[in-house]
């Protein structure tokens, strides 16, 4: 039994350590389309493939702490008001939209809109400004495509680990 | 892929396209004004055909440089920790802007017949 909490606490630990360095590695890329809150969300890689191998709240925990983490050490405050409101909004999401017929992709997709949406709202608060609106139709597609390729990616892990967990 | 993936893909694009048609559908594609919101309130309120280059200052000294050159509008430089407005596109479109969130800056390209019915902030 003792062995096992180990097991899960290292487990966790290397999912925040991974969702870390995507973050760290995405903001090392110059992502200049021009348009602002267009990023890849590798980390959101991490957080995807933990909501199908951890429990709901452990997944939620990498999530958050990695937001916070990310934010803190190559962010300022601002990145972490949009990271948080939109990591959260997604992720809430995700969690029930996995129940739905989609599958690992769409719910990824859902996650990547949701999360720019939240992104948005916290920018047009932030600013009292509805015209802010004007950026929804290219950060939806924008989530929509960087929820694709990150849900690929996310399918072909889970199938992996969740075979290797049947063969251990 | 699932089938409601895809159903999910149609549905953003029917969001989409219809976000689209409404904000840009309203008030033709080029403007000819460039508005300067700091705070939600306009600061300055610039022809669009004129080249022109603008230093705009917030209450606490922070600055954006705003320039006008062919008809198009961007900001130069700004001292704010992201510079994402700097590299922001050049805008000319009505509805186009380019914000600074740091520094509660907007900038937008407005049509005359939009600023009619904004209050002026200066006289």
């Amino acid at each position: 039994m003792k062995s096992n909490k180990v097991k899960k606490i290292a487990l966790y630990g290397m999912l925040v350590a991974l969702a870390f360095t995507f973050s760290y590695f995405e903001s090392l890329i110059p992502f200049d389309f021009g348009i602002p809150g267009v990023k890849l969300g590798l980390a959101n890689l991490v957080v995807v493939v933990a909501l199908y191998i951890v429990s709901p709240a452990q997944a939620f925990s990498v999530a958050i702490i990695r937001i916070l983490l990310a934010s803190i050490t190559f962010g300022n405050v601002y990145s972490l008001a949009y990271s948080l409101c939109g990591g959260i909004l997604s992720f809430a999401v995700m969690l029930l939209a996995r129940k739905t017929k989609l599958s690992v992709i769409g719910v990824s997709m859902l996650g990547g809109i949701c999360h720019n949406i939240g992104q948005i709202a916290v920018a047009a608060i932030v600013m009292s400004t509805v015209r802010i609106v004007y950026y929804l139709p290219v950060l939806l597609v924008a989530g929509l495509v960087t929820g694709l390729l990150i849900g690929i990616v996310s399918k072909l892990i889970i199938d992996r680990l969740i075979k290797i967990n049947k063969d251990a | 892929m699932k089938k409601a993936d895809f159903i999910l893909i149609g549905i953003v694009a029917v969001i989409v396209i219809i976000l689209l048609i409404a904000l840009y559908a309203t008030g033709g594609n080029s403007g000819n004004r460039v508005q300067i919101e700091v705070d939600s309130q306009v600061v300055e309120t610039l022809p669009l055909d004129t080249d022109a280059e603008k230093i705009i200052k917030t209450e606490k000294g922070e600055t954006n440089t705003i320039i006008i050159k062919d008809g198009k509008v961007s900001i130069l430089q700004a001292d704010c920790p992201d510079k994402i407005c700097v590299h922001h596109r050049a805008i000319s479109r009505t509805g186009e802007s380019i914000i600074c969130l740091p520094h509660k800056l907007v900038v937008s390209v407005t049509n005359d017949k939009n600023t009619e019915n904004e209050i002026d902030a200066v006289a």
